[in-house]
C-alpha cells in the first residue's frame, strides 16, 4: 500500500461523486425524507407515561441502517463500473495495490457517509426531538462503521454481477434479511432458536444492538464497544474477500 | 539491437478456443513495432500477455529482462486498452492527473502536458462523458502516456482519429522511440505500417511475417502492404506452414 496512491484514489472517488450533483442531493435528502415520514407516522401514538416513543426506538436504528443500505448500493454500482469500463483492468497494470483501491473506496464513501449521517442525525435530534440516553457522536460513529460495512460488502458483491441490473438485485439479498432479523421487528431473544442463530451471524444485528445501547445508556457500554468491534471485524473479512475477487490476470 | 520484449512459444486459450498458437517474436528496444492483422487475429490477446494481464496456457513472455506482469514492471510499462478506459464522470484533466498520481515522480504538470500532447488542451476541463468517441480514445491515450513508461503497448491508438491528428500522434510515437522508448502499436489498417520500424503480421493467432516494412514488401514482391499481406497469406496457405 502507498499513502500517495491511497490519498489520490480517495480524492478521485470523491471527485466523481462531486460531479454527480443529483446523487449528492439524494444522499442528503433521502434519509431526511424517510425520517420525516417516520416521525409523522408515530406522531399521534398514544403513550403511557414513561413509555419511550416508537420514533425514538426506530428513528435511532434508521440512522444506522440508511448509510449501510445506501453505501452498499452506491459502492456496488461504482465498482461494477470500474470492472465493466476497463478502468479496473488499467489500474491493475499500474503500481496501484489492490488494497489501495479497496481502502480508498472505504475511506471515500466513509467520508460521504459521515456527512450524510451527521445531517440525518442533526435533523432527527433537533427537528424531531429524537431522545437517546447516550451521545449523538456515538450514533454517528456507529452509522459510519455501518456505512463502511456496506462499502466492503458492495465491493465484494460487485464481483458477482455483470450488469447494473444484476448489481441492484444484490440489495434485497444482502440488506433485507439483515434488516428483518436485526431486532427491530422482533426482539432477538424472542426469535425462534434457528432465527436467532442466523441473526447472530449477521453483522447488522450488532450495529443495531450498539445503537440500542446508545439509546438506553448515558455512557458507552462494553457491549457497545464489543458490537462495534464485531462490525469492524466484518469489514475486514469483507474487504479480504473483495481483494480475492480482484485478479490481475484474467482469461 | 537490444531486445525489450521477448515472446517464446506463447500459447493462449480464451474460452474454449486456442487464440495464440505457440507464437514467438522479439521486439527491439527504442523502436516502433507495428502489430498488424485482421480483427480477431489475436493482437489484443498478445498485448495483454505482454502487459501481464492475460492468463497464458504455456510459453514465456519477458519484458525488459523480467517475466511479464512482475510488480516492478508496472512502473515501466504503459498499456492503452482497445476500448477507452477512463472515468466518464471526471474531466479529461482530472483523469490524467489521477493516473499521473499513481506513479512516483510524475507531477500534475506532466498530466497537463500529456493532455496537450494528444490534442485535448481545449477540452481539458470537459467531462469525458461529453467527449466524442475519438476524443475519448485520446483521453485514454493521455492517461497511458502520462507516466512516460519505457515500454508502451498501444492497442489501436489511432482508430477513429482524423488524418491530421493521426499524423501528429505518429510523429510523437516516432519521437518517443528516438528517445529510447519501446512501442508496440497495433492496427488493423495497413496504411500505418510504413510508419513502423518493424512489422509483426498476425493472422488467426500465428505470425506470418516479422520484418521491416521494406522487407515485407520485398518478400511479397509488391509495394502495397495490403497486397503484401494477401500474398503472404496465400503463400502460407499453399505451403501450409507459418514462417
Ligand atoms: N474474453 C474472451 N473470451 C473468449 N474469447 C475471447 C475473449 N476475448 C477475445 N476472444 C477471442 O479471441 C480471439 C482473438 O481476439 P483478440 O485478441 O481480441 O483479436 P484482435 O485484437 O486481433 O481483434 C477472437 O477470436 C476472439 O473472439
Ligand atoms: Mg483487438
Amino acid at each position: 500500500m502507498s499513502p500517495r496512491i491511497l490519498g489520490s484514489t480517495t480524492k478521485r472517488i470523491l471527485n466523481q461523486l462531486r460531479h454527480d450533483h443529483r446523487t449528492v442531493g439524494l444522499l442528503v435528502i433521502v434519509p431526511i425524507l424517510l425520517l420525516t415520514l417516520l416521525y409523522f407516522m408515530f406522531k399521534n401514538e398514544a403513550l403511557l407515561p414513561g413509555q419511550p416513543s416508537t420514533f425514538d426506538r426506530i428513528g435511532l436504528i434508521m440512522l444506522g441502517v440508511f448509510p449501510f443500505v445506501i453505501m452498499f448500493l452506491i459502492t456496488s454500482i461504482a465498482m461494477l463500473r470500474e470492472r465493466t469500463t476497463g478502468t479496473l483492468e488499467r489500474l491493475l497494470t499500474t503500481p496501484m495495490g489492490k488494497l489501495d483501491l479497496l481502502f480508498a473506496y472505504g475511506i471515500a464513501f466513509g467520508i460521504a457517509a459521515a456527512i450524510q449521517a451527521s445531517i440525518a442525525a442533526g435533523v432527527a435530534y433537533w427537528l424531531f426531538d429524537l431522545d437517546t440516553a447516550g451521545s449523538t457522536s456515538l450514533v454517528i460513529l456507529i452509522a459510519i462503521a455501518n456505512a463502511v460495512l456496506g462499502v466492503a460488502l458492495g465491493l465484494f458483491c460487485s464481483a458477482f454481477a455483470r450488469t447494473e441490473f444484476q448489481a441492484v438485485q444484490f440489495m434485497p439479498i444482502v440488506v433485507i434479511p439483515q434488516f428483518l432479523l436485526c431486532g427491530l421487528f422482533v426482539a432477538r431473544d424472542q426469535m425462534a432458536g434457528w432465527l436467532q442463530a442466523i441473526s447472530d451471524a449477521l453483522p447488522m444485528s450488532y450495529a443495531v444492538e450498539a445503537l440500542q445501547q446508545v439509546g438506553a445508556h448515558a455512557d458507552a457500554t462494553d457491549t457497545l464497544w464489543r458490537d462495534l468491534g464485531i462490525v469492524v471485524g466484518c469489514v475486514v473479512v469483507a474487504l479480504t474477500l473483495a481483494a480475492a475477487t480482484l485478479r490481475r490476470r484474467s482469461p | 539491437m537490444e531486445t525489450a520484449i521477448e515472446v517464446r512459444n506463447l500459447v493462449v486459450e480464451r474460452g474454449k478456443r486456442r487464440v495464440l498458437h505457440g507464437l514467438t517474436c522479439s521486439i527491439p528496444r527504442g523502436s516502433v513495432t507495428g502489430l498488424l492483422g485482421p480483427s480477431g487475429s489475436g493482437k489484443t490477446t498478445l498485448m495483454r500477455a505482454i502487459v501481464g494481464v492475460q492468463i497464458v496456457k504455456s510459453g514465456v513472455v519477458t519484458v525488459l529482462g523480467e517475466p511479464a506482469g512482475t510488480p516492478r514492471l508496472r512502473h515501466k510499462i504503459g498499456y492503452l486498452t482497445q476500448s477507452p478506459s477512463v472515468y466518464a464522470d471526471l474531466t479529461v484533466r482530472e483523469n490524467a492527473r489521477y493516473f499521473a498520481s499513481l506513479y512516483k515522480g510524475i507531477t500534475p504538470a506532466d498530466a497537463d502536458n500529456a493532455v496537450e500532447m494528444v490534442g485535448l488542451g481545449d477540452a481539458a476541463n470537459q467531462l469525458v462523458a461529453t467527449l466524442s468517441g475519438g476524443q475519448r480514445a485520446r483521453a485514454s491515450l493521455a492517461c497511458t502516456l502520462v507516466s512516460r513508461p519505457e515500454v508502451l503497448i498501444l492497442d489501436e491508438p489511432t482508430v477513429g482519429q482524423d488524418p491530421v491528428l493521426r499524423d501528429e500522434l505518429w510523429h510523437q510515437f516516432r519521437a518517443m522511440a528516438a528517445a529510447g522508448t519501446t512501442l508496440l502499436v497495433s492496427s488493423h489498417v495497413m496504411d500505418e505500417a510504413s510508419r513502423c520500424d518493424r512489422l509483426l503480421l498476425i493472422r488467426e493467432g500465428a505470425l506470418i511475417a516479422d520484418d521491416t516494412p521494406d522487407l515485407v514488401r520485398a518478400s511479397a514482391g509488391t509495394n502495397d502492404l495490403d497486397a503484401a499481406f494477401l500474398h503472404l497469406i496465400r503463400t502460407m496457405e499453399k505451403t501450409g506452414v507459418a514462417s
